[in-house]
């Protein structure tokens, strides 16, 4: 081994020539390096900028700056009337609106103490479900891009496709439904309906399984996933965070179990967690197998909602509708299980308008992404990728 | 709620866990309001909600481990602004509840409860933007959604939107 001569400050950079090394440079400055990622960047998910402070390519620090996306929603619900906000729901968590107006509309119904007609119940359920295939599929999908796999992505909005397809059927439009109205639903599903969703979970049950093998069969997807960015289970209470973000670190609680709403105690479902025979319990793998195997529990669901679902003869979805949506004075907070964890509605009424005094939403991205911080010292930039990807965050419903 | 009906059992478990605190705190807490939507109680003595939060957290009965949301709001009427906590003991002994805490409307501050629990650190920073609230020891207090330099806090009642942004028009 030959001698080499570093002496200096800071690093060296060498290279190797004929079984020599030679300094290319030396004295290189080791100082912190910012690096700014986003808010145009692919793998951030939408319009969020991380500002890293890095140590060659670890990370020491990286600070997350939101609010290109904000777009008041709180300070519009307190313009417009109670349904009104509905529309405005669909676009906080733009990739599951089905679910998001789900909870919007359990909140304001608690409010108005209302009475639900139990069909409605089961098309809510029904339509939140598949939407919440859907988002897992992007989910899952573009995770598989952040890492470097292309085919997932091309299969997962291949299947996509065909759920948006019958939730458009159902509701008229694509991503953004204003289907589940304060009290029942827009309109009854088309009469074909619970036979084309049946032929859906028969074709796309198998396909799960496929696609999992493409993934977690998949050596490089394992070794950018497994064992990254760990979070204790502890830690994650304490940080808020929920859905498939809280059960990858292991702690077995699910709204629609723990807490149930609507028709779930009706249901018979297992809460996705990991076993820890195949990923760490809390890093990305983790999270992305809870997300795997929820998508095969969403399908169980919807199978048990069209078995159950009681028919449509003189059935009429706006039949418990108020004519006037004007709650009594008080509080309501209130919250439902989306694919990305809780979304709560906090909804203050006075009594005497048919405007909220104040309707907050608490998102679940937003509280998932407040780990960033935590999660990411210490970790090479490229992780840091695999770490937002398996956050799965959607900045619509981030910045508001 | 209608009068003769029964109290829930999620009601009648939050007031259990308030008579925990009240017994512990006394005057520095209101009275509870057992409403079926949000039950709720407010805390007077602002001070002390550090003190009361820990005691929240840690104490055997009650365990509350998880903030599932902390909400600013605006009352005008009073000439205050305030924060309503929603706390949970998840996956441990399953209650909940809600606390409210109020301030002066210019220029309030509250005790800051990022040190117990990381969801307030974001949280508080939102309401510190959209309400103006200071948050006495929060290690990071600044604006969240809205540019730093962006004028005024949007959710207060009385807003008025400032009327260009770096040459930008703003209101339409």
């Amino acid at each position: 081994m030959q001698e080499l001569d570093t002496v200096g400050q800071g690093s060296v950079r060498v290279t190797r020539k004929s079984d020599k090394l030679v300094i290319l440079e030396k004295d290189l400055a080791t100082e912190q390096m910012v690096l700014a990622m986003g808010p145009q960047h692919p793998s951030t998910h939408g319009v969020l900028k991380l500002e890293c402070l890095t140590d060659g390519e670890v990370i020491t620090e990286a600070i997350p700056c939101l609010g290109y996306l904000h777009r008041c929603f709180e300070k519009c619900c307190e313009n417009v009337d109670y349904p009104a906000i509905v529309p405005y729901t669909d676009r906080l968590d733009y990739l599951s609106g089905m679910n998001s107006e789900f909870a919007y509309a359990m909140a304001v119904e608690k409010l108005l103490d209302l009475e639900i007609p139990r069909r409605v119940e089961f098309i809510r359920v029904l339509v939140a479900e598949l939407n919440r295939i859907a988002s897992h599929l992007v989910a899952i999908g573009t995770y598989g891009i952040d890492l470097g796999a292309f085919t997932p992505f091309l299969f997962c909005f291949r299947d996509r496709e065909i759920i948006l397809g019958l939730l458009e059927w159902a509701s008229g439009a694509r991503m953004l439904y204003n289907y589940i109205w304060i009290g029942g639903l827009a309109n009854d599903v088309p009469t074909d309906f619970s036979k084309r969703v049946r032929e859906f979970v028969n074709y796309f049950r198998p396909k799960t399984v496929e696609l999992q093998n493409l993934l977690t069969g998949n050596e490089i997807f394992l070794k950018r996933t497994y064992g990254i960015g760990i979070m204790p289970a502890e830690v994650a209470i304490n940080y808020g965070w929920s859905g498939p973000m809280r059960r990858g670190s292991g702690v077995k609680w699910d709204l629609r179990r723990n807490d149930p709403y609507s028709i779930y105690p009706e249901l018979d479902f297992n809460v996705a967690v990991p076993d820890g025979k195949n990923s760490v319990i809390g890093d990305c793998l983790s999270r992305h197998l809870v997300r795997a195997l929820e998508m095969e529990e969403s399908l169980k669901i919807i199978e048990q909602c069209l078995d159950k679902m009681p028919s449509s003869e003189g059935f009429n979805s706006r039949s418990a509708i108020p004519k006037r949506i004007r709650p009594k004075a008080g509080e309501v907070y209130s919250r439902a299980e989306n694919p990305r964890g809780e979304l709560g509605f906090y909804i203050e009424s006075d009594g005497k308008s048919t405007k909220p005094v104040r309707c907050k939403a608490r998102s679940s991205c937003f509280v998932n992404l407040s780990a960033m911080k935590d999660l990411s010292k210490g970790q090479l930039i490229p992780d840091l990728v695999a770490i937002i990807g398996s956050i799965d965050i959607v900045l619509g419903e981030v910045d508001r | 709620m209608e009068e003769g009906k029964a109290v829930s059992q999620s009601v009648q478990e939050s007031a259990a866990a308030y008579r925990v605190i009240q017994e512990q705190f006394g005057a520095a807490v209101s009275a509870f309001d057992a409403n079926e939507t949000m039950p709720f109680f407010e805390v007077v003595a602002t001070g002390r909600w550090v003190e009361i939060a820990l005691f929240m957290r840690d104490h055997a009965k009650l365990k509350f481990n998880s903030m599932a949301c902390l909400t600013g709001a605006d009352y005008p009427a009073e000439n205050k602004v305030g924060i309503i906590c929603n706390f949970e003991s998840l996956a441990l002994l399953g209650h909940k509840v809600a606390v409210k805490l109020k301030c002066d409307r210019t220029g309030g501050s509250l005790p800051s409860l990022s040190c117990l629990w990381h969801t307030a650190n974001w949280h508080e920073r939102e309401v510190f933007d959209l309400f103006g609230i200071t948050f006495t020891g929060h290690p990071d207090l600044r604006r969240i959604l809205c540019p730093d330099d962006w004028e005024g806090h949007p959710l207060l009642k009385d807003y008025k939107v400032q009327q260009s942004y770096h040459g930008i028009k703003v209101p339409y």
